[in-house]
C-alpha cells in the first residue's frame, strides 16, 4: 500500500491535511466542555514540559534559575473529510502559560475566547495575546446555569474593549448546537479575515 | 501491513542484541528531536515494517509504529502513548531517519488557509 517515500513532505500516499482551532479561556471557563461537545472523541491530554528562565514568573528575589513548567492541554478531533482534519485545543489562559500558544498558534484556523461573565478579566491575556499577532478569534459567554445575571453581547464588547468586528456569541458549552454555533461563527470570521487579506495582497501586488 | 510481534526471549538472546537496559530511559538523554513536528503532524508508517527494522528500537517505537498504520497525530500519540510530546517528538525523529514514517506538516506559514478549506470545514461543522 504505502509507498516508500523518503521525503515526507511529498508523499503519494494519502495522508489528511490537520488544522487547528484554539479554544482559550481562564480556569473553570468551560474549554474542554466546548471542545468535548463537539469533539468526535472523548477529550484527549496531551502534555508539554517546557523549560524555561523563571525571571518574573515564580521566582525569589534575585534568583534566575531555569524550571521546568509541565503544561496539559485538552484537544478533540472533528474529521471533516478524508481530506481534513481538525484538532481543538483547550489551552491554559494564565499568563504564565502563554508561550506555549505560540506554537500552538502557528498554522491555527482562529480561536474561541470561552468568557465567564463572573470572572472577565480572565480573558484579558488571551484577548491580548490573538489581538497582537493577528490571529481570528471570537468571544464564546459561556452562560451557565446559574450565572447571577445575564449580559448583553454588547455590554461584554465594552467590558472587554473588543473591536466591532470581533463576533460575541452567547453560548452553552455543553450543549452541542451551542458549541457548533460558536465554531462556525468562528470560522465564518476567519474566512472573512482571510479573504481581505488575500484583497489586500492582491492590490498591494498587481500581477 | 503487520509489524511482526516478537518473541522477546528471541531477541535478547546475546550482547549483539545491544543494552537490555537502555539508557536513560526511552530516548537516550536527547531531548531535541531530529526533525520538526507540529503538534497536529499527521504521522503515518511509510511502508511494511520488517523485524529486522525494529529491532534495535524500543517499544514505544513499536507503539508509534502500530498506532501509525493509519494516520495519527503527534497530539493523539502523545495522549494514547501517555507520553510528554517532546519525547514524542524524539521517538518520531528516530523513525522518521530510518524513513519508517511519514509526516504530514501543516503548513509554516503564518497565512490564514485557503478559501475552500474554510467552506469544507464550514460544511463539515454545520453536519456534525
Amino acid at each position: 500500500m504505502a509507498s516508500e517515500t523518503s521525503d515526507p513532505r511529498n508523499s503519494s500516499t494519502h495522508m489528511p491535511r490537520a488544522t487547528k482551532i484554539l479554544v482559550a479561556g481562564g480556569f473553570g471557563a468551560g474549554k474542554t466542555t466546548l471542545v468535548g461537545a463537539v469533539s468526535e472523541i472523548q477529550p484527549l491530554q496531551t502534555e508539554e514540559r517546557i523549560t524555561t528562565a523563571s525571571i518574573g514568573i515564580d521566582s525569589l528575589d534575585g534568583v534566575d534559575e531555569k524550571t521546568t513548567t509541565t503544561v496539559a492541554m485538552d484537544f478533540g478531533r472533528i474529521t471533516i473529510s478524508t481530506d481534513v482534519v481538525v484538532y481543538l485545543f483547550g489551552t491554559p489562559g494564565q499568563d504564565r502559560f502563554l508561550f506555549v500558544w505560540d506554537e500552538l498558534a502557528l498554522g491555527a484556523m482562529g480561536a474561541v475566547v470561552l468568557a465567564d461573565t463572573r470572572r472577565l478579566a480572565d480573558s484579558f491575556p488571551s484577548i491580548d495575546y490573538f489581538e497582537q499577532r493577528g490571529i481570528p478569534f471570537v468571544v464564546g459567554v459561556n452562560c451557565f446555569d446559574g450565572t447571577p445575571r445575564r449580559h448583553t453581547p454588547e455590554e461584554v464588547r465594552i467590558a472587554l474593549d473588543l473591536a466591532l468586528d470581533v463576533p460575541v456569541i452567547l453560548c452553552d458549552a455543553r450543549d452541542r448546537e451551542s458549541a457548533k454555533a460558536v465554531l462556525v461563527s468562528l470560522v465564518t470570521h476567519a474566512q472573512r479575515i482571510a479573504r481581505q487579506q488575500r484583497a489586500q495582497r492582491g492590490a498591494a501586488a498587481p500581477a | 501491513m503487520n509489524i511482526p510481534q516478537h518473541d522477546h526471549d528471541e531477541i535478547w538472546v546475546d550482547a549483539d542484541a545491544g543494552p537490555v537496559v537502555r539508557p536513560y530511559a526511552m530516548t537516550g538523554g536527547r531531548t531535541q528531536a531530529s526533525g520538526r513536528f507540529d503538534l497536529v503532524s499527521m504521522i503515518m508508517t511509510s511502508r511494511s515494517i520488517s523485524g529486522a527494522d525494529v529491532l534495535d528500537l524500543g517499544p514505544e517505537h513499536e507503539a508509534i509504529l502500530r498506532r501509525c498504520q493509519r494516520p495519527t497525530s503527534v497530539a493523539e500519540l502523545s495522549a494514547h502513548l501517555n507520553l510528554p510530546v517532546g519525547t514524542i517528538r524524539v521517538l518520531l525523529g528516530d523513525l522518521l531517519s530510518r524513513v519508517l514514517i511519514m509526516a504530514n506538516n501543516p503548513d509554516p506559514v503564518p497565512n490564514l488557509p485557503e478559501d475552500d478549506i474554510f467552506e469544507e470545514v464550514l460544511n463539515g461543522i454545520r453536519n456534525l
